[in-house]
């Protein structure tokens, strides 16, 4: 955790060491006021009593506490500076690294915990840190101190206070050791409530057609059953922790008076006096170190939860990426894609995904990939923008390995779509125009053509605004096919060198598919463009088509080719056309 | 997986305060007697709390007075022992009343909760195919949540915080009235200033909601689409947005802290200063004899009565806003219309009676009520005839699926089931005769054998077997570990072709008269979409089947065929009429064969 707080830098930890000055102060200062509300008293009571010096005890003390005032709202103002100073650069620092990972690494975190990382783990270090330059630094200067103005006054308060805190710590541990492990299980209960109630309104239709109603209530009463007496116990567990600190406190005060009495009474005259104002002193101490004491105890509660987050907020600031970037900035071809001798597995897996792959494409031309689940195509893709390195072979792009370019130079020169739509929060025309091409924006006719090209301009029009239309987080007032066919405007606008296509006409229906491929051909004449689909009628035109099937080739040609040489390739187009279309491809003769 | 991240779900504010707690008290009405025992405990407890201090000031007067003649030990100990016994009472009262609260708010929330997902049942589908789920679950979760835990919190609290406040208001006014004054404006300055001090904060706290909300979206839409941002160089961009959305949370956050930490210092500091001024003022009274000392000395002890309960009263308001939110929508969903009553209709169709006719007179069907999409549909289904029914997504082909099931209610016209008008029948009748089996399949969590027999009784482990072998799915299923009895979970253990078998064993095993089938779309592969047609084609004989066809085989043997578009049937009739009629049927059909070349 400390590893994070360097993040701070001069500044703020010069802010931490003011709050540390400060914390002291207060704590001098607050510890004073006893003194003079003592004081105080004694001459209320002491009759006959100069109205002049309990004007000026009352005076001090009100400096005091406006002192001790004024040094909390110093300590406050500098501590939530810090702490909120903390939150910002940590997460600005994993955001911007998230921003550099590749594919491999998000995948190993996964998206999910990622997002936790930035946010809920962050905010629990933010919060120690709030928490730990006030009550931190101030529970145990005032233990100390408080102990120290009482220590040696009398041997038996001194334990009777000992006793006081030994059973407040020993109620706490109690209850933590009892209670915290059953934290988790709430948790767990908690989650399995939700997930049967997503299950309840994800399923309904299925559940109202089986009269499956009651059945699904049962369980659900069940969690809910589980789920509250699980929470009642540890309510009426903590329930406990209250009443015994005020307990524990006043009954501290009461022996002190009650033991006070009984010492008084035995004492020698001369000491009666003394021992006495001891005692109201005492008493007031033993206070503090009773709330020190508590305090401390809630930050150990915290702690462990805290260290937890910044180790995890660790990994991710010091995970390698293992994409690095190149310093090519323009290829020696015009678009252009070749793999030589590509083959590809997962980092840690055993066995190959894709194995020995070589083809290249020229400017212009069209290339498209099918194959089974699992075959292999869209791994195959992914690897031209570098989501992935290949692990044997190499691949070039405009005659240049992609592994020698810049990055930001290789996606200037690639269109991707991604097979599920990926919509941002804004306008039709700024997902649109979305990204940085390395050239200026796109204008808006270009983004109207665009959306034109894509078959996408019916829908945009008929929503309110056009093309500056709201669009919704994750795109939520879309449906699948029209964010598809932004995501391919967008790459459109992009006008890139090569299009990739990783099976983004799946969302459309066949009609959509058709004219949007043809109006497609017709504006990206010059374009060479990859494609993966599982529709035979999406690629049959393509100038060459590769079929995969468990990461090997085993069909290469024109449609016409395969479907007179590639067994699986004819499985396929049977399973989707009639053998009579088949015939008409094939020309009129008659393979069955 | 996803908690804590959503952490803007309201602003903490509801729109009628006193409506909802009204409706609140409704509802905790089964409560009341308890919740009333433990308002008198908290108030018990508070009240021993006031007199225990005065306890103590005793014990110092007896020492005092002592000093000089030998203390009353005795007198010390009669004392000592009943404030003991009143602390140890106090205690066992207030936890008692913790107790009792507990055991409410937990059983409350437990009620809430089931009460919930029961109107979940009763409620007509229109309401969740327009509302989304995320917002029913964090009802039924983080509002119940809420509710329950600020009312826990909050009454107790508030109760003894305000028996507090007006015991002591009345020990001080009983005592002396000038020094009663002079403590209450010493301290009301303090909560004045207080309040003020809140409603900033809380002004902060809102926007930074509001923002940390944003950031959260702004954080799961960069993340998730990932590839697209590296790949479009939208990184930069990305860390602009985030740079800015984080600036301003940094800025609220730093103010809206420091301002509520100012809160306990203030109220600290606000203390003192009553001490002073009422010691001051006391001394001077005393001098003249107005008073004698004992009143000081009191009211040293009132003043700290008095200003503690304060804060509390405070935050203990400011969490009964949220109560009062949350259980606004809590109650809002609970409120919400129901189903008709079908419990009075005394017509059914049993089973085995049924021979499978269905008939559309007439229908009119919109899901809102100044929008008729379909307008005058008339067809007449023969027992054991295939429909299928095609059109471009969107079209609308789940309205009719949502009226067969009778999920939605025709607005004119009627659909009868072997001469029947549903009208007459209850919902759950007619869900008896259909087997539905829907594109998006549906798995939860549990075995596979869990999810084959789902709510079915009496099914046999052979018979699950059996419907396995007929979908294909018996071999694999016995390659798993576990075979029949293996959990599914949020992992992948089943393919999505997999689940679609399965979803379709379970419709076998229910063997109803009628079929709703949903035809899979490509997404599986094409070995596992074979088993698939394979096997929807079984449960297809012997059944009056609608389906909703992808398939060039399906659509060109079926009986009829109804091409919907705009939610409308726009044409009807067997294949070959639709292709003679030229018309958008063979459109479609058309454009599967085209090429973009041409």
């Amino acid at each position: 955790m400390f590893k994070l707080f360097k993040k701070l830098g001069k500044k703020h930890f010069l802010y931490a060491f003011i709050c540390v000055i400060f914390v002291s102060i207060n704590v001098y200062l607050e510890l004073k006021i006893p003194d003079y509300m003592s004081n105080i008293t004694v001459l209320v009571q002491t009759e006959g009593s100069e109205m002049g010096s309990i004007l000026k005890e009352g005076g001090y003390m009100m400096l005091c506490a406006f002192g001790s005032l004024i040094a909390s709202f110093v300590v406050g103002y500098f501590a939530s500076r810090v702490a909120a100073y903390f939150g910002k650069i940590t997460r600005k620092d994993i955001f911007e690294k998230v921003g550099s990972f590749g594919t491999e690494e998000i995948k190993e975190f996964s998206t999910s915990s990622l997002i936790t990382r930035t946010t809920n783990d962050v905010t629990q270090v933010q919060m120690l840190i709030a928490m730990g330059l006030q009550a931190m630094i101030k529970a145990p200067i005032m233990a100390v101190w408080a102990i120290l103005k009482i220590a040696g006054k009398n041997f038996t308060w001194t334990m009777i206070t000992a006793l006081g805190v030994l059973i407040l710590i020993i109620t706490i541990i109690i209850l933590m050791v009892l209670v915290f492990p059953k934290f988790k299980i709430v948790q767990k209960l908690t989650d399995n409530l939700n997930r049967i109630t997503r299950e309840n309104l994800l399923g309904i239709r299925v559940i109202r057609a089986f009269n499956a109603e009651d059945y699904q209530q049962e369980k659900f009463e069940k969690a809910n059953e589980e789920l509250k007496n699980l929470q009642l116990f540890n309510q009426k567990t903590l329930g406990i922790l209250a009443p015994v600190m005020t307990l524990v406190s006043s009954g501290l005060s009461l022996a002190i008076y009650f033991v006070g009495a009984i010492l008084i009474e035995k004492a020698g005259m001369m000491d009666k006096i003394n021992l006495f104002g001891d005692m109201v002193v005492f008493s007031s101490y033993a206070m503090q170190v009773l709330m020190s004491f508590m305090m401390l105890i809630m930050i150990f509660i915290m702690y462990p939860r805290a260290a937890v987050s910044a180790k995890r907020i660790l990994e991710v600031l010091e995970c390698e990426e293992h994409i690095k970037d190149g310093n090519v900035e323009k290829g020696s071809e015009v678009g252009t894609v070749e793999f030589k001798n590509v083959s590809f597995k997962y980092p840690d897996a055993e066995e190959y995904i894709l194995e020995n792959i070589t083809f290249k494409v020229n400017k212009g031309e069209t290339i498209a990939f099918i194959g089974s689940t699992g075959s292999g195509k869209s791994t195959l893709i992914n690897l031209v923008p570098r989501f992935y390195d290949v692990t044997e072979g190499e691949i070039l792009v405009d005659g240049v390995n992609v592994k020698d370019y810049k990055l930001a130079s290789l996606n200037n020169i690639i269109g991707y779509i991604p097979q599920k739509a990926v919509i941002f929060r804004g306008s039709v025309a700024s997902n649109v125009s979305y990204g940085d091409n390395g050239k200026d924006k796109p204008s808006k006719e270009k983004i109207k053509e665009a959306i034109k090209v894509a078959q996408g301009e019916d829908f945009v029009l008929k929503m309110e605004g056009e093309y500056d239309a709201e669009v919704a987080r994750g795109g939520t007032n879309l449906s699948g096919g029209q964010k598809q066919r932004l995501a391919i405007a967008r790459a459109i606008a992009k006008d890139p060198e090569i299009y990739i296509f990783d099976d983004s006409f799946s969302a459309l229906d066949y009609k959509t598919d058709f004219s949007l491929r043809k109006a497609l051909k017709k504006y990206t004449k010059n374009a060479t463009s990859l494609i993966v689909a599982q529709r035979i009628g999406t690629i049959k035109d393509a100038d060459k088509i590769m079929v995969l099937d468990e990461g090997k080739v085993v069909g290469y040609g024109t449609h016409k080719e395969l479907l007179e040489n590639c067994p699986i390739y004819k499985e396929i187009a049977l399973s989707q056309l009639s053998s009579s279309e088949i015939e008409k491809d094939l020309g009129g003769e008659v393979h069955a | 997986m996803h908690n804590g991240r959503r952490m803007n779900n309201n602003n903490g504010k509801a729109k009628d305060f006193k409506k909802s707690m009204k409706s609140l008290i409704k509802y905790c009405r089964p409560y009341l007697i308890l919740i009333l025992i433990a308002v008198i405990l908290a108030m018990f407890s508070s009240i021993l709390s006031i007199i225990g201090p005065d306890k103590l000031r005793d014990i110092t007067n007896t020492i005092t007075n002592g000093l000089l003649t030998g203390i009353d030990l005795d007198k010390v100990k009669s004392i000592s022992l009943t404030l003991l016994i009143i602390y140890v009472v106090s205690s066992i009262f207030g936890y008692l009343e913790q107790y009792i609260m507990a055991v409410v708010t937990n059983r409350f929330s437990k009620d809430l909760r089931k009460e919930i997902t029961e109107k979940i049942n009763r409620m007509p589908l229109k309401y969740f195919d327009k509302h989304s789920y995320g917002d029913i679950l964090s009802r039924v979760t983080n509002d119940v949540d809420t509710l329950s835990m600020t009312l826990n919190q909050s009454l107790g609290t508030l109760v003894s915080s305000l028996t507090l406040f007006i015991g002591s208001l009345f020990m001080m006014f009983i005592t002396n009235g000038i020094m009663a004054i002079v403590a209450i404006i010493s301290s009301i300055i303090g909560f004045a200033f207080m309040l003020i001090v809140i409603s900033h904060s809380q002004k902060y706290f809102l926007m930074l909601q509001n923002e940390i909300g944003d950031l959260n979206g702004h954080i799961e839409e960069m993340y998730s689409g990932h590839n697209v941002v590296k790949s479009y160089n939208g990184t930069d961009e990305a860390n602009q947005k985030f740079e800015e959305i984080n600036d301003k949370i940094y800025e609220h956050l730093r103010k809206g802290q420091f301002l509520s930490g100012l809160m306990h210092p203030f109220m600290a500091f606000i203390g003192n200063f009553g001490y002073v001024c009422v010691c001051i003022v006391g001394a001077i009274l005393t001098m003249n004899n107005v008073i004698d000392f004992g009143v000081i000395v009191a009211f040293m002890m009132y003043v700290r009565l008095f200003t503690q309960p304060l804060t509390q009263i405070a935050q203990a308001f400011s969490s009964l806003q949220s109560t009062a939110a949350a259980s606004e929508r809590v109650f809002e969903f609970l409120d919400e219309e129901e189903m008709a009553d079908e419990s009075n209709f005394s017509k059914k169709l049993a089973r085995k009676e049924v021979k499978g006719a269905i008939e559309f007179k007439h229908v009119k069907f919109g899901y809102d009520e100044d929008k008729t999409i379909i307008k005058d549909f008339n067809v007449s289904v023969k027992p054991g005839e295939k429909i299928a029914i095609v059109g471009p997504t969107g079209a609308g082909k789940t309205t009719l699926v949502n009226l067969l099931m009778k999920f939605y209610e025709v607005s004119d016209g009627e659909i009868l089931i072997d001469g029947i008008p549903v009208r007459e029948l209850t919902r759950e009748n007619i869900h008896n005769l259909f087997i539905m089996v829907l594109q998006d399949t549906w798995v939860f969590e549990g075995t596979i054998k869990d999810n084959i027999k789902y709510n079915k009784e009496n099914v046999s482990d052979s018979k699950v077997e059996e419907v396995c072998k007929i979908v294909g799915l018996h071999h694999f299923i016995k390659s798993l570990p576990n075979g029949y009895n293996t959990y599914l979970s949020d992992n992948d253990t089943l393919s999505s072709g997999q689940k679609q078998l399965l979803t379709i064993a379970r419709g076998m095993i229910e063997d109803a008269p009628f079929l709703i089938l949903d035809e899979a779309t490509s997404s599986v592969d094409t070995r596992t979409e074979e088993l698939v047609q394979k096997a929807m084609d079984k449960l297809t004989t012997g059944r009056t089947s609608f389906i909703i066809a992808h398939r060039l085989s399906t659509i060109k043997n079926a009986d009829l065929i109804l091409m919907m578009d705009n939610g409308n049937i726009i044409e009807q009739g067997t294949h070959e009429e639709l292709l003679k009629l030229n018309g958008k049927y063979a459109e479609l059909y058309n454009s599967q064969f085209e090429r973009t070349s041409e």
